[in-house]
């Protein structure tokens, strides 16, 4: 029904860019989620969708539809804000109703559609309250009631589940998802939490700094980021980085970071050989070290010797931050390792899942 | 607990001791209009309710045609306070939610401006522009000058900055005019300021002395308050107190109602402000 496709999206404010040549395909009923750190344009992008804001050079499709002179009304878009933005003098239900009033819609059909859309969000009891007689959560099932009863062929959503708190975050993302399969609408979502966005998403858009750095399922961009910026972003906590050179060895490909030597796997030597005494950066996920002495032996498995830092018990697993050498890292172990602050201990580094990077460009060595 | 006592005990005392200082002109205002011409100058002065309040009161609406004063001044009062509230908030609105349009911060300035003179100083230019709209005499002169306010401007303008972008962000996606805005969703939000300012702007208007007595010359265009000087002004020897008294009380009568009538939603407004 609606597909969104943006072509080549500048932004600028004045003279400066804040989207930059945003190439973007969003399917139709896909779920995309847009996920970076402050700064780096996604919500921008998503205004613009929106029609809030002008697009300085490109063009916007939803549907078939060239929009970027078509005003937000017109759009065929809903949006839920971050703080949610109800008309504070407007009961819940008013809340609701109010744009499909503006749109003059019978009112049956607006009662219809607003019971309707409540009943979907558990919110028939609230509909006579105002906004500040609910709580954050409430609220945010009021604003998102909102977008719902219009049918929108596009939801947009900003953030909207960074004002509530940690325990109720996780219940809305999963009614979120929930609506998702419901609604069976396209929906693109801006976050910075890439919890948030792997959960949620069909597909997740990893920005920074106005361009976009990778788009993909999120397994696919936490198993193959396509540089330092996503690796390092995606994935909790961050992927391990540490400055290393690539030397042979008896026929064997191994990176060095001066303090260890850690063999690479004989099937991606292929790749990494002609990086044969560069200077890479070597990165490796945290999940991907583990005590030695609660993993076997198996190939690619490599030991490395470390001195213990910092001990985080988080029950489900320990993370730990060690030093080797001058090399700081974090790793993530299994909940009964006996490691403890200032002792050495073995660690099992899984060698198959390394990532090395480009030291100039940051970019993914393939 | 004992502190609590004393310091409530304190505060009440606070209050009763203002409301005395602040009624008792107005008590003694009232037992003058229902005493007689001898009362009045009797010492030590009486405090007590005399027996001419009927004659006074029907004295002072007679002899200045009170009815007619008071429709002026009500007039007045009410045209001023709506007009000014109605221009305020579209300027208020222009100024918060219209970009950048060319000089804005000029004409901010020059509203401004307005605010730091104060009638006496714009008297004489005001007149002549009067005379030369041939306006003199006319309700156009005791009103029009008066509807743009800097304080009413700044006031809304402030309340607009304070309501979230997001809200002006989410009424446009839901498909709202520009006036749409103003008048579904800034307006009833400012509901208490709307109040506030119609009665500080009634209250303003109702006062008026020197402008409608330059500006007017007949007797059925004057205001109540030029009204009470006539009361002083027309007796030959000494002033009929009692009299002027009751015109008083007469002229307070109107902006005490509308204080009573918006009370409760002046109370209601500020209490839930604070809700917010």
């Amino acid at each position: 029904m609606a597909e969104v496709r943006l072509s080549n999206i500048t932004k600028r404010f004045g003279s400066n860019a804040v989207v930059k040549q945003v190439d973007l395909t969003v399917k139709d009923k896909e779920f995309l989620v847009l996920v970076g750190p402050s700064g780096c344009g996604k919500t921008t992008t998503l205004r613009m969708v929106a029609g809030l804001e002008e697009v300085t050079e490109g063009e916007i499709y939803i549907g078939e539809r060239k929009v970027n002179d078509v005003p937000p009304k017109d759009r065929d878009i809903a949006m839920v804000f971050q703080n949610y933005a109800l008309y504070p003098h407007m009961n819940v239900y008013k809340n609701m109703a109010f744009g499909l009033q503006l749109r003059n819609f019978p009112k049956s059909e607006i009662d219809r559609r607003v019971k309707e859309g409540a009943k979907i969000l558990g919110i028939q009891e609230l509909l006579s309250r105002k906004p500040r007689e609910l709580s954050g959560g409430q609220r945010q099932r009021v604003a998102m009631g909102r977008a719902i009863v219009r049918k929108p062929h596009v939801f947009l959503f900003d953030e909207p589940l960074s004002n509530l708190d940690a325990k109720l975050r996780v219940q809305m993302r999963g009614e979120l998802a929930r609506l998702h399969e419901r609604l069976e609408t396209t929906i693109i979502y801006v976050t910075h939490d890439q919890v948030e966005a792997m959960t949620l998403a069909d597909r997740i858009v990893v920005m920074d700094d106005g361009f976009v750095m990778q788009v993909g399922t999120p397994l696919n961009v936490y198993e193959n980021p396509k540089n330092e910026f996503v690796a390092g972003f995606i994935g909790s906590p961050s992927m391990n980085f540490l400055e290393t050179n690539v030397v042979e060895d008896n026929k064997r490909l191994y990176v060095d970071g001066g303090s260890f030597r850690l063999a690479i796997p004989e099937k991606l030597s292929k790749r990494y050989r002609p990086r044969l005494d560069d200077k890479v950066i070597f990165g490796i996920r945290p999940e991907h070290i583990n005590d030695r002495s609660f993993v076997t032996d198996v190939p690619g498995r490599e030991k490395l010797e470390a001195i213990v830092d910092v001990v985080e018990p988080v029950g489900s697993e320990v993370i730990l931050i060690v030093t080797v050498g001058d090399h700081h890292l974090t790793a993530k172990v299994d909940p009964h390792t006996k490691a403890s602050v200032h002792k050495p201990i073995d660690l099992s580094v899984d060698m198959n899942n390394l990532h090395l990077f480009d030291k100039e460009t940051g970019e993914v060595i393939e | 607990m004992n502190r609590k006592r004393y310091f409530h005990f304190f505060i009440h005392l606070i209050l009763i001791v203002s409301f005395v200082i602040i009624a008792f002109p107005v008590f003694y205002a009232f037992i003058v209009s229902t005493q007689t011409f001898q009362d009045v100058f009797v010492y030590p002065p009486k405090f007590t309710p005399g027996n001419d309040t009927i004659q006074n009161y029907v004295a002072a609406w007679e002899t200045v045609k009170m009815g007619r004063l008071l429709f002026n001044s009500t007039l007045i009062s009410v045209a001023v306070a709506v007009g000014k509230i109605v221009l305020s908030l579209m300027a208020a609105f222009a100024f918060t939610y219209f970009g950048d349009f060319k000089g804005k911060g000029l004409f901010f300035v020059i509203i401004l401006i307005t605010h730091m003179l104060p009638l006496p100083i714009r008297i004489v230019p005001t007149f002549e522009l009067m005379r030369s709209f041939n306006w003199v005499d006319t309700y156009y002169a005791l009103t029009v000058p008066f509807f743009a306010s800097a304080t009413g401007v700044l006031l809304f303008r402030q309340l607009f900055l304070t309501v979230p972008a997001s809200l002006c962000d989410a009424a446009r996606v839901d498909g709202i005019t520009p006036m749409g805005f103003l008048m579904r969703i800034l307006i009833p939000l400012s509901r208490t300021n709307v109040s506030a300012l119609f009665l500080i702007e009634f209250l303003y208007m109702w006062n008026q002395y020197l402008w409608p007595l330059v500006v007017t010359n007949r007797d059925e265009m004057r205001v109540v308050q030029i009204g009470l000087k006539m009361l002083l002004a027309g007796q030959a020897q000494a002033a009929d107190w009692n009299i002027i008294m009751a015109g008083t009380i007469i002229a307070m009568l109107p902006p005490l109602i509308i204080l009573f009538v918006m009370q409760s939603s002046l109370v209601k407004g500020f209490s839930m402000q604070e809700e917010k």
